[in-house]
């Protein structure tokens, strides 16, 4: 365990060093701030909901920007580490591998959570300071959101490190990051309604639907944050989905924490059987 | 003495290369070990092998009593290493990246800055690695190889990037660990550049280890010739030149000088005779096997003498 804390903690520490937390938290904030204050006006600023239409902002933004940032920082982790050199060295010390992955998976999951609380809690604290009146139902669903976005980065890093686990080159494990991100972020979604408007809801049940969405991490999280009060789920403009949606938080909860655990099982697994 | 490292009949193939074949040997304590190669030879591999980062084809290798490859650990807390090209993070300076190794050995953080002193990195201790000489990164690799009082140490080509100076401390260094009972491997292309700091020196060849003993003994093995040279007045030569030629096959260097490669053997019967009295000569010169000749001896050999 302690050995675990002293990898995570040389990750923090590069990380502050080579300006990753600070660029990161940065972006976060300054988009996150542009969505508050530009999101709501399409709303015309009706009622005292204006925290739940920063959720539904905030949550598509992390859709698209969390997965990225998170391969972009995991993708490198091991074998970048292995192609300078440092890699060898480390593993002479009394470390074992899974150590490393672990290690770096706590050292960068805290830049991410970090980069997140403080970048979308700018946000809430605008709104807060603005004069906005919050009840505790959006609160709530804001406190989720924060939570399944970082879970959502977690998923996204332990899929990075898998790929870092299995290639060979820089490059390599770079482009199929990239791929990966576009894939789960972009094509999935346009390949499932594709396939939906093609199917008419002839053999594509609503059980194998559930199951195509929980396949894909982003799609868990969309559901969860868009459905997950009815509130946000109007502002979404999914509170039709949310009545229909048999995939309760629970369960979407839980296949996001798969997603960030197997891969990163898989990782470790992956870097041990390896030979340097 | 009891040995630290032992490897017996050891194979490592990748895919279809041997890197290294049939190896054994032991390497006792508090003794100073060259391993001698050319880039390939598999120097490396072994060296790998022996911390574990790799599981030999076949064979048996215990470090310390463990096997290193086992995923038990408690023997590299005693194990210092210095692989060839060190590398470190660039973003970190010199002591926080000294520090980080020092936690990961459970050593105190006041075991960083005297350790720093002493590979001469005091002043550069708080600056980025990352705007480090080569010969400075060599440095640090050191200092991370000797935190916490290793018992062995597996040295891969230690001094190229030092300075003369340097070389002589880090050899300084390396001694007082020898003697306090470390195993210290220093794994070399040359054998100049041990210049007969290392009590027994193991050669590979091929991924074969070709030699294995001290430089003594493998003088004695490989029997190389002694060169002896001399130097006689102009006129005198074709006179000693007649008188000697029954020794041995004399070669004409030029107008006046003659040499033989004498066995070990020959050696004392061909001077005796080379300085008798009435023979014209000037100067005799003896030039013993050089380490070099010694090594391409045993190189071309491709066999394990001892």
């Amino acid at each position: 365990m302690r050995t675990i804390l002293i990898v995570a903690r040389k990750e923090i520490q590069e990380g502050l060093r080579n300006r990753w937390v600070l660029a990161t938290t940065l972006l976060l904030a300054a988009l996150a701030l542009t969505l508050t204050f530009l999101g709501s006006a399409p709303t015309g600023q009706v009622g005292v909901r204006a925290l739940d239409v920063v959720i539904v902002s905030l949550s598509s933004l992390t859709i698209f920007l969390l997965p990225l940032i998170a391969l972009l920082i995991s993708h490198d982790a091991i074998v970048g580490e292995m192609e300078r050199g440092t890699m060898l060295l480390l593993l002479s010390y009394p470390v074992a591998r899974w150590q490393v992955v672990l290690g770096k998976f706590v050292g960068h999951l805290a830049i991410l959570t970090f980069a997140t609380l403080v970048g979308y809690g700018a946000a809430a604290a605008a709104l807060v300071a603005t004069g906005a009146a919050i009840d505790p139902q959006s609160w709530a669903a804001f406190a989720a959101m924060v939570g399944s976005s970082v879970l959502l980065g977690a998923a996204f890093i332990a899929v990075g490190y898998l790929v870092s686990a299995l290639v060979r080159e820089r490059g390599t494990a770079a482009g199929i990051a990239i791929g990966i991100w576009l894939v789960f972020v972009l094509i999935y979604d346009m390949a499932l309604l594709g396939v939906l408007v093609m199917d008419q809801g002839q053999t594509v049940t609503g059980a194998a639907l559930n199951a195509l969405l929980l396949l894909n991490p982003t799609d868990a999280y969309r559901l969860f944050n868009l459905t997950g009060s009815g509130n946000v789920s109007a502002f979404a403009g999914m509170a039709g989905v949310a009545q229909t949606a048999t995939l309760s938080p629970p369960v979407l909860l839980a296949a996001l924490a798969a997603w960030a655990l197997v891969p990163l099982a898989l990782a470790a697994l992956a870097f041990s059987r390896r030979e340097l | 003495m009891t040995a630290t490292v032992e490897i017996a009949k050891v194979t490592k193939r990748f895919g279809k290369v041997e890197a290294v074949r049939d190896v054994s040997f032991s390497l006792p304590e508090g003794a100073t070990i060259a391993l001698v190669g050319h880039n390939g030879a598999g120097k490396t591999t072994l060296l790998k092998l022996m911390l574990g980062l790799i599981r030999p084809s076949q064979g048996r290798i215990a470090v310390l009593g463990e096997d290193p490859a086992a995923g038990e650990f408690a023997a590299r807390r005693h194990l210092g290493y210095l692989p060839e090209n060190v590398s470190f993070n660039a973003a970190l300076t010199g002591r926080e990246t000294l520090a980080f190794y020092a936690r990961l050995k459970r050593e105190g953080g006041d075991a960083v800055a005297p350790l720093l002193e002493r590979v001469g990195l005091g002043h550069a201790a708080d600056r980025r690695v990352g705007t480090y000489s080569k010969g400075m990164r060599q440095r640090l690799g050191l200092a991370q190889a000797l935190l916490g009082e290793p018992r062995i140490l597996l040295l891969d080509e230690p001094t190229t990037g030092l300075d003369p100076a340097l070389r002589q401390s880090f050899y300084e260094i390396v001694e007082a660990l020898r003697r306090r009972g470390a195993t210290v491997l220093l794994s070399s292309h040359a054998l100049t550049e041990l210049e007969e700091r290392a009590g027994r020196v193991v050669i590979m060849n091929r991924g074969l280890k070709v030699a294995d003993g001290s430089l003594d003994e493998l003088r004695h093995i490989a029997r190389l010739p002694t060169r002896i040279r001399l130097t006689v007045a102009a006129s005198g030569l074709a006179e000693v030149e007649g008188r000697l030629a029954p020794l041995g096959a004399w070669r004409r260097v030029n107008g006046h000088m003659l040499e033989i490669d004498a066995a070990p053997d020959r050696k004392i019967e061909l001077l005796r005779r080379a300085t008798a009295e009435g023979l014209p000569v000037e100067d005799v010169e003896v030039a013993p096997p050089t380490l070099d000749e010694l090594y391409a001896h045993f190189l071309r050999s491709q066999e394990v003498p001892l």
